[in-house]
């Protein structure tokens, strides 16, 4: 319950009261919330609805709490989960008022995501040496754009940052990425388009080597994960890559869309098979989907969320925070 | 995910029910359940799952079902029916000007596919109704979305009409028609930049290109894995445009597509095409029934002819067929190809997709632990003898059986089946033409590697049969 609490003071406490931490804390709820109005305008209003119009925890709203969370995307499994615990919590404590019954929610979603693990949302950077970040996910994601926000973002946290264009399948990809390179203002390594993808990670992996790289951003072609002989190739890139700079990829990231529905998690098995994903870029949360499948994937498959992205300016992107995404969801709640 | 397709689920369900004989309201209620469940894990709205379900319920409370001997087959065929019915029977045509320009518009959300079906678009036209295409590049937002079109009309040698990224789309388009009127182009295809529903200045935009264009055909292109919004989506885009019809795509990967059943019921709008691979001639008409066996997990022909395209890895497959030549096929071999077998997955599930299969299977066990049986054989070879299965002698398959936990005459099985399966090979090989078309002939039944021997063994339920199915 401490984390609804946590929030929902910041919220009550007057701008003097607050400590720095908070402030900062504050501001960063307010982004998602602003990030997210829409996503949270549908589905989550109707929660806020729904608390308004029972007085008494009964079958029928849990199955309309089932309801709910089904429209967010969370997966018929994890909905399932947290439904049953949220009625085994409700009858071992005894609860019969609304506002601990919401409270419980809240730290419910909480406890699926967190799991008792401390969850890291920062990338693994290697501080003395290169750093691989690769890019992975089906087509239309945004693998290209994200990359342009993470390398926005690594930049000025002081990083020298680099590209490699390993899409060179789909038409435009290359000087999709060198556009974003120009806007970052960091080097672009590219070949010309069809060629092999793992090659133009080795000609990058040796660019960055020489000039001292602190972090390369690799993208790759956007493939559907039922595709054996793309998932192959990916694999060599991922091979290729963790032959030329020991323990890299340190981190490999799958692009999932917001708007995907229950494949999100066919495709987190399928990458993480065959290119050890370490986390997950969620992109296009300003639109009116939730992504809630991510929290189906952290809970099923373990993988964070590290990035959400919200728009299409290059500061679009924020560090995943769980308490402020919940908040972003269920800021009806707290007002 | 423990049970895939609605067959096994219902079949699941009435295990609990079909012991007392006739079925009541009740039972079918539970039966409502798992169709509810099967809708929703292939990504149907829920409110559709709702209004579907208590529509199939009330066909489903007639006498039929209630005394059929197969309950759990009369309700998948009034799923299947309804949901073809609901995603229209009839497949919808492409609305063309009978003189002067035909002016398609594409919209959509970021990432949908617009820009590649642009291009797709384009080549079916021209080669279904032998048009003369022009593309044009109205998406001056994404960085080198242009430059995207550009390349997908030069493989297609099909023109693209571009200002580049400083003039407005609504200029562009104005400036397209009349490039078009002059050069004698009979139809346009616009591709727009991808936007979220609920941006009003750039629906504004969208609406104001088809003011200026008055497109025949406004087709909404959305990605078949979309979720529950995918309802959001459509109808918002379609109160704002009036689209004309629905482009569905990546339907080549594993999605359900259970979205398709949303947006039809929810709009009205009919979906007309569905694009299936990344390669510009894959786009197809729009099959209410193939999709319909889809959403509900239960696969079709097509399907299973494109999971087994994806899952033979092409150069593994290339070095095989020399090997075959050759005649050195040995066990190092065998197990590659048995792994590309299992790649397929579930054999059993696989084996169902060809229509009547299903039914007859459901009897027989496939137990799909023979294939490790038979790795675990072939692992407990040395190198040498995997490389020429020659030597192996009794001693040798006396150690392999110890090595590998299995009995002796399984490992005398194996080798005897691999070594007629070399023969087999040789002879193919070596044989002109016209023999290899008689003894095809001959076979004219589907062979290739089975499991060995072992049907109905009603060993073990398999790992997820006696699961409790959700929302039980």
């Amino acid at each position: 319950m401490g984390l609804f609490k946590n929030i929902k003071n910041i919220f009550n406490k007057s701008e003097k009261q607050l400590s720095n931490e908070e402030k900062q804390m504050r501001e960063k709820a307010l982004k998602y919330k602003k990030g997210m109005e829409k996503s949270r305008g549908t589905v989550m209003s109707r929660l806020k609805a729904l608390f308004e119009s029972y007085d008494v925890i009964n079958d029928d709203l849990f199955d309309e709490l089932e309801e709910i969370f089904i429209m967010a995307d969370i997966g018929v499994n994890t909905v399932l989960e947290i439904v049953d615990q949220l009625k085994a919590d409700v009858r071992m404590r005894e609860i019969e008022d609304m506002e601990t019954f919401q409270s419980i929610i809240i730290d419910k979603m909480f406890e699926i995501y967190v799991k008792d693990e401390i969850v890291n949302t920062n990338l693994n950077i290697n501080e003395d040496g290169l750093t691989v970040l690769l890019f992975v996910g089906v087509n239309g994601v945004g693998k290209t754009t994200s990359i342009g926000k993470v390398a926005y973002k690594l930049k000025s946290e002081g990083k020298k940052v680099m590209m490699a264009a390993g899409d060179t399948f789909r038409a435009g990809a290359i000087d999709q990425l060198k556009i974003w390179a120009e806007r970052v203002g960091c080097a672009c390594i590219t070949k010309p388009a069809g060629s092999d993808p793992a090659s133009v990670m080795y000609e990058a992996i040796q660019q960055a080597k020489q000039h001292n790289i602190d972090v390369l951003l690799c993208d790759t072609a956007g493939r559907l994960q039922t595709k054996v002989n793309l998932m192959k190739e990916l694999e060599k890139v991922y091979r290729v890559i963790s032959r030329e700079v020991p323990s890299a990829p340190q981190d490999t990231l799958l692009v999932i869309d917001a708007t995907t529905g229950q494949n999100g998690m066919n495709q987190a098995k399928a990458f993480t098979d065959a290119t050890q994903v370490t986390g997950i870029v969620l992109t296009k949360i300003d639109g009116t989907a939730k992504g809630g499948i991510v929290l189906a994937i952290r809970n099923e498959l373990g993988l964070p969320i590290k990035f959400v992205t919200m728009g299409e300016q290059i500061t679009d992107l924020e560090y995943f925070d769980i308490e402020q995404y919940i908040y972003g969801l269920f800021s009806d709640m707290f007002e | 995910m423990a049970f895939d397709n609605l067959s096994d689920r219902l079949q699941q369900a009435l295990k609990k029910v079909t012991r007392r004989g006739a079925l009541n309201e009740h039972d079918i209620e539970t039966m409502m359940r798992e169709v509810r469940l099967s809708l929703l894990e292939a990504d149907v709205n829920f409110k559709v799952v709702k209004e579907f379900t208590n529509e199939v319920k009330q066909k489903a409370l007639g006498e039929k079902v209630l005394k059929s001997l197969t309950p759990g087959q009369q309700v998948v065929k009034i799923v299947h029916e309804e949901l073809k019915q609901i995603m229209g029977d009839v497949a919808e045509n492409l609305t063309f000007k009978i003189q002067g320009t035909t002016v398609f518009m594409l919209a959509g959300l970021n990432g949908a596919g617009k820009t590649t079906h642009a291009g797709k678009l384009a080549l079916y036209c021209r080669k279904k109704y032998n048009k003369k295409p022009l593309l044009v590049a109205a998406d001056v937002y994404r960085p080198a979305a242009i430059d995207q079109l550009v390349t997908i009309g030069k493989q297609l040698n099909i023109p693209t009409f571009e200002m580049g990224t400083t003039v407005t789309p609504i200029e562009i388009v104005e400036k397209a028609l009349s490039y078009a009127k002059e050069n004698h182009f009979d139809l346009v295809i616009i591709d727009t930049a991808g936007r979220f529903h609920i941006n009003e200045e750039l629906m504004l935009e969208l609406k104001n290109i088809k003011e200026v264009a008055k497109p025949d055909e406004i087709l909404l292109t959305v990605d078949a894995m979309t979720g529950q919004d995918a309802v959001n989506v459509a109808k918002s885009f379609h109160d704002q445009l009036a689209v004309s019809g629905v482009v569905l795509t990546k339907l080549d990967g594993d999605t359900r597509g259970g979205a398709a059943l949303s947006i039809r019921k929810v709009t009205g709008v009919p979906i007309k095409f569905m694009g299936l691979g990344e390669k510009l001639d894959q786009l197809e008409v729009f099959h209410p029934e193939r999709m319909a066996s889809r959403i509900l997990g239960m696969g079709d022909v097509l399907s299973l002819i494109e999971k087994a395209q994806d899952a033979i890895d092409e150069e593994e497959a290339e070095l095989m067929a020399k090997k075959f030549q050759n005649a050195t096929f040995d066990y190092n071999d065998f197990v590659k190809q048995i792994r590309q077998i299992k790649r397929l997955g579930n054999l059993k599930g696989f084996l169902k997709l060809i229509p009547g299969l299903g039914s007859q299977l459901k009897n027989i066990d496939i137990d799909e632990d023979q294939f490790n049986y038979i790795l675990a054989i072939i692992n407990s070879m040395t190198e040498k003898e995997r490389k020429n299965p020659d030597i192996i002698n009794l001693s040798r398959k006396q150690r392999i059986a110890k090595g590998s936990g299995r009995d002796i005459s399984e490992v005398n099985r194996m080798t005897k089946q691999f070594e007629e399966m070399r023969k087999m090979m040789k002879k193919m090989m070596n044989m002109n033409p016209k023999d290899m078309e008689r003894m095809m002939n001959g076979m004219n039944k589907p062979g290739g590697m089975k499991p060995t021997g072992h049907t109905s063994h009603s060993k073990g339920k398999g790992k997820n049969r006696g699961r409790r199915a959700p929302w039980q």
